[in-house]
């Protein structure tokens, strides 16, 4: 029988705050254990809460980008259960009344005839909620420590619809999401700070069987990698219980990374009953419709339109725009170069092929990018010009890497600039007619390949200077 | 003026220390806490720092005179635990907003009051620290959850004193204590600061010895808070004026429904009176309905309480307070839990952990809900009606110690007249309306509409300045 698997996702970002959900208190990554700490995020007996309206507009901002019904009427409520990291013993966090509400979010999927298509993923919910503590067990004796400097900070609880199909579904649905969030600056969307934290729902069903099979939550994915893979497994693990008339238990799993399986955490029975009820502490309001108006004039240019837009303007395959759009950083350092009026093609393949390797290689990334766009365009200029070849520019680009000098700066001081006088280059050509007249002569006999051959040895000749299109002309004449 | 400066008010204590510095009045307290705190219990602990200093100007409002606080109220750097044994040593790093407006307005905090453990209870004997005495007959409860406030006020220990309110913990040992107290508006005054039971019902307020203290307290202490969301965003009038003014006209509804077996006859009989003295004031006395009466103790006890068992979750052993030792952290929380909190606080976390469970949650806390808007319109009905309703505090007066302890629901009646004003978010004050035979305080309730505390003093001033119960003391 052939299965059908059904995927939700359940995603946590913490919300670009300068101070947390409840209290004053700063929000920062990193620093030093409970500094950022006050009675109210510590839980302290007495103390109250009080909303940070901020994190409530970067909420509605993210509900109006994922085309959510914002609710007019707001309210919090708590979330019971005891762990060391939670200093009152409860969450504030909303139950039936979300801030966001029925949004979508458009993915782009393969068509099945080697193309691209739209698919919509329903978006159930987006809510506010508190995060908590951290414990640190590492290199304690006796015990473990609570750090409470995240015990408050704003996070956006997004729930998708069990819209998604596969895997790499799933793996587009957070790509999008991720670039959506960051354009809004909702949220640096950092999976390594915890700034992003995603839990996946999966069961199968019998193709074309519209009723949903039991569920599986998986917990414990670091990266989106990480939630295709354990997706992946866990389909299979589904479908060889399923194949052998074996149950499906309703549970939450931990994905392993390193063994690449999932085990078994806690079953539905041993499941928190979280009692549920409306924070006191907080009363009901409403949010004014001219409030998230304002709000919605702030959106800005989103992925999609972006990508629309490149593609329109500047030519760019669909491909190529949809990778560059997929992080908005990426996305604004292409435009910068583009600024400098270079050809938008060549900029996208130097971007994409060679820069971000640099980037990769160095454990850096875009935006700390030591090859500034205006350089980055300086180098493509180089190349639409014919001063130096793409051959150069491959040797050159790392220099820039390296230095942060421009293009031009590096290849003049190299003198790497390409040699185009036509006299130039037929003396050195002439030269290799001469040293190779066994490819001549197969070339004659109608053996193309001997063609590259010989300008290769005049490229060599010219220790790579040469202009290859030149090369070209003028050998194909005297070969004639 | 009274003879011994224990006995002043704290309008005359304002008063004298304006003159003469508020030192005499704080040695003569001093004096009269070592004599008479052993007896009675009242206080938990009172040789705290900021007594000694000379707080405020004495041309400030309160003029450096002294106030004391229920156990339930943070003060900064002082131990602050709700009289149970699970935060015994706990020391907030912040004062609580009441406390910070007493300071600003010159008082000193002088001790902390004994309660009922984290307000759970109706009359004092949950403490961790044994039980509170009342003043008037040793053998007697002082009412709770602020007996200690009350009894302290009532035997002259302390001017003033603060109380916290969720379903009577204010007016109920006032009454008892034949002392003044007054629960205000919810949202009136900040709870920030104040240690949660029932969030959507607490209320500090005044326990003081004359309607006119309540006032000047109240003027201090109330105000919208920006550290608490659900304090009301309402002006401050002058709650001395009203006093000025007469009775004539107000209209004062007597609810058929308070009156009903169970009531003491001694205490029924003191109410009547009461309204023949506000007849002949010049009020109007009618009947009025609140048709949802009955239901409001059963209601209150399911939705106090389930918050309660959620606000109580953080005392686990983790950040402060008791923490037992234990192999895991299962075993940390039960235990810890177990050695840390009194019966009566297992009972109500045991009971508000239930009406939450998934499955029961319609059936009671929602329906609770339900209910407690039921109770709410009945007061807005009536409140088109009439200025003031009157009944009495308490059904009985102060009984023995040890005789309802074992017996919960008999003591949750007990605050039947007083928490349909906190299910209402309504303000309510008890003030003295006379004496059993035995020599018991009686007292009388007068509630209003919500922000409507400044008619409550109108009322509750004309009614004292006429039958003055208030000068009569207990001998100690």
């Amino acid at each position: 029988m052939k299965y059908e698997p059904v995927i939700g996702l359940e995603v946590h970002v913490q919300l670009a705050t300068q101070s947390k959900l409840f209290c004053a208190c700063a929000s920062e990554f990193g620093a030093e254990p409970n500094k950022n700490t006050c009675p109210v995020c510590l839980g302290l007996p007495g103390s109250l809460p009080v909303l940070n309206e901020a994190a409530l507009r970067l909420a509605v901002k993210a509900g109006l980008a994922l085309n959510c019904e914002i609710a007019e009427r707001l309210k919090f409520d708590r979330k019971n259960y005891f762990y060391p990291d939670l200093p009152k013993a409860y969450q504030i966090s909303q139950y039936d009344m979300p801030v966001n509400n029925k949004g979508e979010l458009v993915i782009e999927v393969p068509d099945g005839k080697g193309g691209a298509a739209e698919k919509k993923v329903g978006i159930t919910r987006a809510h506010l909620e508190e995060d908590a503590g951290k414990l640190l067990h590492e290199g304690i004796q006796d015990g473990s420590l609570v750090d409470y400097n995240r015990a408050g900070v704003p996070l956006l609880e997004i729930v998708s619809e069990p819209d998604l199909r596969s895997p790499e579904e799933a793996y587009e649905y957070l790509i999008s999401l991720k670039a959506i969030l960051q354009y809004l600056e909702v949220s640096d969307c950092d999976m390594e700070k915890g700034s992003l934290r995603c839990d996946a729902n999966v069961s199968l069903r019998p193709e074309g069987e519209s009723k949903l099979g039991t569920k599986t939550e998986i917990k414990n994915l670091n990266s989106f990698r990480a939630v295709q893979k354990a997706l992946q497994y866990e389909i299979n693990r589904q479908k060889d219980l399923l194949e052998n008339k074996e149950r499906i238990i309703q549970e939450t799993r931990l994905w392993n990374e390193a063994k690449g399986q999932t085990f078994t955490m806690r079953s539905k029975e041993e499941a928190h009953d979280y009692r549920y009820f409306p924070e006191p502490d907080l009363v009901p309001f409403t949010i004014q419709k001219d409030t998230v108006e304002a709000i919605r004039k702030t959106l800005p240019e989103l992925p999609v339109a972006r990508e629309r837009r490149l593609k329109q303007d500047f030519q760019l395959s669909a491909y190529d725009a949809h990778v560059i759009v997929s992080d908005k950083k990426l996305a604004d350092y292409f435009e910068a170069c583009l600024r400098e009026k270079v050809n938008p093609k060549l900029v996208s393949n130097w971007i994409l092929n060679e820069l971000l390797a640099l980037l990769n290689q160095n454990k850096t990334t875009i935006d700390r990018s030591p090859v500034e766009p205006h350089h980055m365009a300086g180098l493509i200029r180089l190349i639409e010009n014919n001063t130096i070849s793409g051959k150069i520019a491959k040797e050159v680009l790392p220099l820039m890497f390296e230095t942060g000098q421009s293009a031009d700066t590096i290849v003049q001081e190299k003198g790497m600039s390409q040699v185009t006088d036509a006299g130039e280059i037929e003396a050195i050509a002439d030269k290799v007619i001469a040293a190779n007249e066994k490819s001549v002569s197969d070339f004659k006999a109608g053996k193309k390949a001997a063609l590259g051959f010989l300008v290769g040895q005049i490229m060599k000749e010219s220790k790579g200077k040469a202009n290859p299109k030149i090369v070209n002309e003028i050998l194909t004449k005297k070969l004639q | 003026m009274s003879e011994f400066l224990y006995q002043l008010t704290l309008k005359e204590a304002i008063d004298v220390a304006r003159r003469d510095g508020n030192h005499n009045i704080i040695a003569a307290l001093k004096d009269r806490i070592q004599l008479f705190n052993p007896k009675i219990n009242a206080f938990l602990r009172t040789d705290q720092s900021r007594l000694l200093e000379p707080v405020g100007e004495t041309m400030s409002d309160l003029a450096g005179v002294p106030v004391a606080v229920k156990d339930n109220i943070c003060v900064r750097g002082w131990e602050t635990a709700c009289a149970s044994n699970i935060l015994k040593g706990y020391i907030p790093p912040y004062d609580a907003t009441v406390i910070q407006k007493l300071s600003d307005a010159g008082a000193a905090i002088m001790g902390q009051c004994n309660m009922d453990e984290f307000a759970f209870g109706s009359s004092s004997e949950t403490s961790a620290y044994g039980p509170v005495r009342n003043p008037w007959d040793l053998e007697r409860v002082p009412g709770g959850s602020s007996g200690g406030s009350a009894a302290a006020v009532a035997a002259d220990m302390a001017l003033a004193a603060l109380g916290s309110d969720t379903g009577g913990s204010i007016r109920q040992p006032a009454a008892m204590c034949g002392v003044v107290g007054l629960k205000p508006t919810y949202g009136r005054v900040s709870r920030y600061g104040l240690i949660a039971f029932g969030s959507s019902f607490d209320q500090i307020g005044p326990i003081t010895k004359t309607v006119e203290d309540a006032a000047l307290l109240l003027r201090v202490m109330a105000g919208h808070d920006p550290k608490d969301s659900t304090s009301a965003n309402e002006a401050v009038p002058d709650y001395m004026q009203p006093l000025k003014r007469d009775i004539r006209g107000l209209k004062i509804g007597l609810p058929k429904e308070y009156f009903v077996e169970g009531m003491d006859p001694e205490v029924e009989k003191s109410v009547r009176d009461a309204a023949g003295v506000f007849k002949k004031l010049g009020a109007e006395i009618k009947e009025v309905s609140l048709p949802h009466t009955e239901y409001a103790v059963a209601v209150y006890y399911i939705v106090a309480v389930a918050e309660a068992s959620s606000n109580l979750g953080r005392f686990d052993g983790v950040e402060y307070g008791l923490r037992s030792p234990a192999k895991d952290l299962r075993e940390m929380y039960q235990e810890t839990r177990d050695a840390g909190f009194g019966e009566e606080a297992k009972r109500r976390i045991l009971l508000g952990t239930f009406v939450l469970s998934s499955g029961y949650y319609d059936a009671y806390y929602l329906k609770g809900q339900k209910v407690r808007s039921l109770v709410r319109k009945d007061f807005d009905d009536v409140f088109r009606s009439v200025d003031l309703i009157m009944c009495p505090t308490s059904p009985t007066p102060a009984f023995k110690i040890g005789e309802k302890i074992e017996d919960p629901l008999a003591m949750y009646l007990s605050d039947i007249y007083t928490i349909p004003a906190n299910l209402a978010g309504v303000p309510a004050i008890s003030i003295p309306c006379g004496f059993t035979k035995a020599n018991l305080p009686v007292g009388l309730q007068l509630m209003a509409r919500p922000f409507g505390e400044e008619t409550i003093f109108q009322a509750a001033y004309a009614f004292e300045q006429e039958v003055e119960v208030y000068k009569k003391k207990p001998h100690l």
